[in-house]
């Protein structure tokens, strides 16, 4: 769980993980779970009605799955920042893939910490969420 | 349309408090196994006062115990319809966990419009402040609105 600073160099992937595919139970659920009841995720007429073919998924429904691949390998704790760029909507379906790769190694606020880099890509490589975040190591 | 005359506009104040069923639901609803998220002793052994929350949950807690969710976009007179979430940030101080209540301030923090105008993205920054007044967290959403 705890990343050792003299075991990290750039480049390495830490964060690596897949879910399964996204379903509309999965997007009803966490329109419960996350308090954003936006009809837009879950409503088809909604949806519809505001130019889209089908419901999608939220934006931070990905965050949440790129947020768990990423405390698989580091402890919440040591997150010292997290941010995501919604590059692309996420449909229906989609089996997302979280990736973080060590871009930088650096020493803030008297402790060593890590830049990864952060993605979140579909089973066809395009990628929905392009982020990164700081750890304390 | 929303323009800059909207930055520094603030919103109600939200108090939320970290639920372990409401976690346990949002855990369950992403097939999280994290024994530091499923299991009190194991977050104890962690060195958590109890289950600490995951990075994303912020965002979910303010819009939760939220009086009017989406108040900020009524105020603004922005329809729901023509929103979708541009990027998200966090800033973390202290770790959150299951037990804690929290108070989220939030104020619009930019406005610019882009595509001559086709798109406005508005920024409302939030901090979020523990039963102990610490500041434990900052967010920073960006909303995109098509016009």
């Amino acid at each position: 769980m705890s990343l050792q600073a003299k075991n990290i160099a750039v480049g390495d992937r830490i964060v690596n993980k897949t879910f399964p595919p996204i379903s509309r139970h999965t997007l009803a659920l966490y329109c419960g779970a996350s308090g954003d009841h936006n009809p837009i995720h879950v409503d088809l007429d909604f949806a519809k009605k505001a130019g889209f073919d089908d419901v999608f998924a939220h934006g931070m429904l990905v965050m949440a799955y790129l947020g768990q691949a990423l405390t698989d390998a580091v402890a919440p704790g040591a997150i010292r920042s997290f941010s995501t760029r919604f590059a692309a909507i996420t449909q229906l379906g989609t089996q997302l893939t979280c990736e973080g790769d060590v871009a930088e190694l650096f020493e803030a606020m008297g402790e060593k910490r890590v830049r990864l880099s952060l993605t979140a890509k579909n089973e066809k490589g395009e990628i929905k969420l392009a982020g990164e975040a700081v750890i304390a190591v | 349309m929303v323009d800059r005359s909207a930055i520094g506009r603030s919103f109600s104040p939200v108090h939320a408090s970290v639920e372990p069923g409401r976690l346990r639901y949002f855990f369950n609803t992403l097939g999280e196994r994290n024994p530091i998220y499923r299991d009190a002793e194991a977050a104890k052994a962690a060195g958590y006062a109890a289950i600490p929350i995951p990075p994303t949950y912020l965002f979910c807690l303010e819009m939760m115990d939220a009086e009017k969710p989406f108040e900020f976009l009524e105020a603004l007179q922005i329809d729901l319809a023509r929103v979708l979430h541009g990027e998200q940030r966090f800033s973390y101080h202290a770790p959150v966990v299951v037990g804690d209540t929290l108070t989220f301030r939030s104020q619009v923090s930019d406005v610019v419009d882009k595509k001559a105008g086709a798109l406005t993205i508005v920024n409302v920054a939030t901090e979020v402040t523990n039963q102990h007044g610490h500041k434990v967290a900052e967010a920073v959403r960006s909303i995109i609105i098509r016009n």
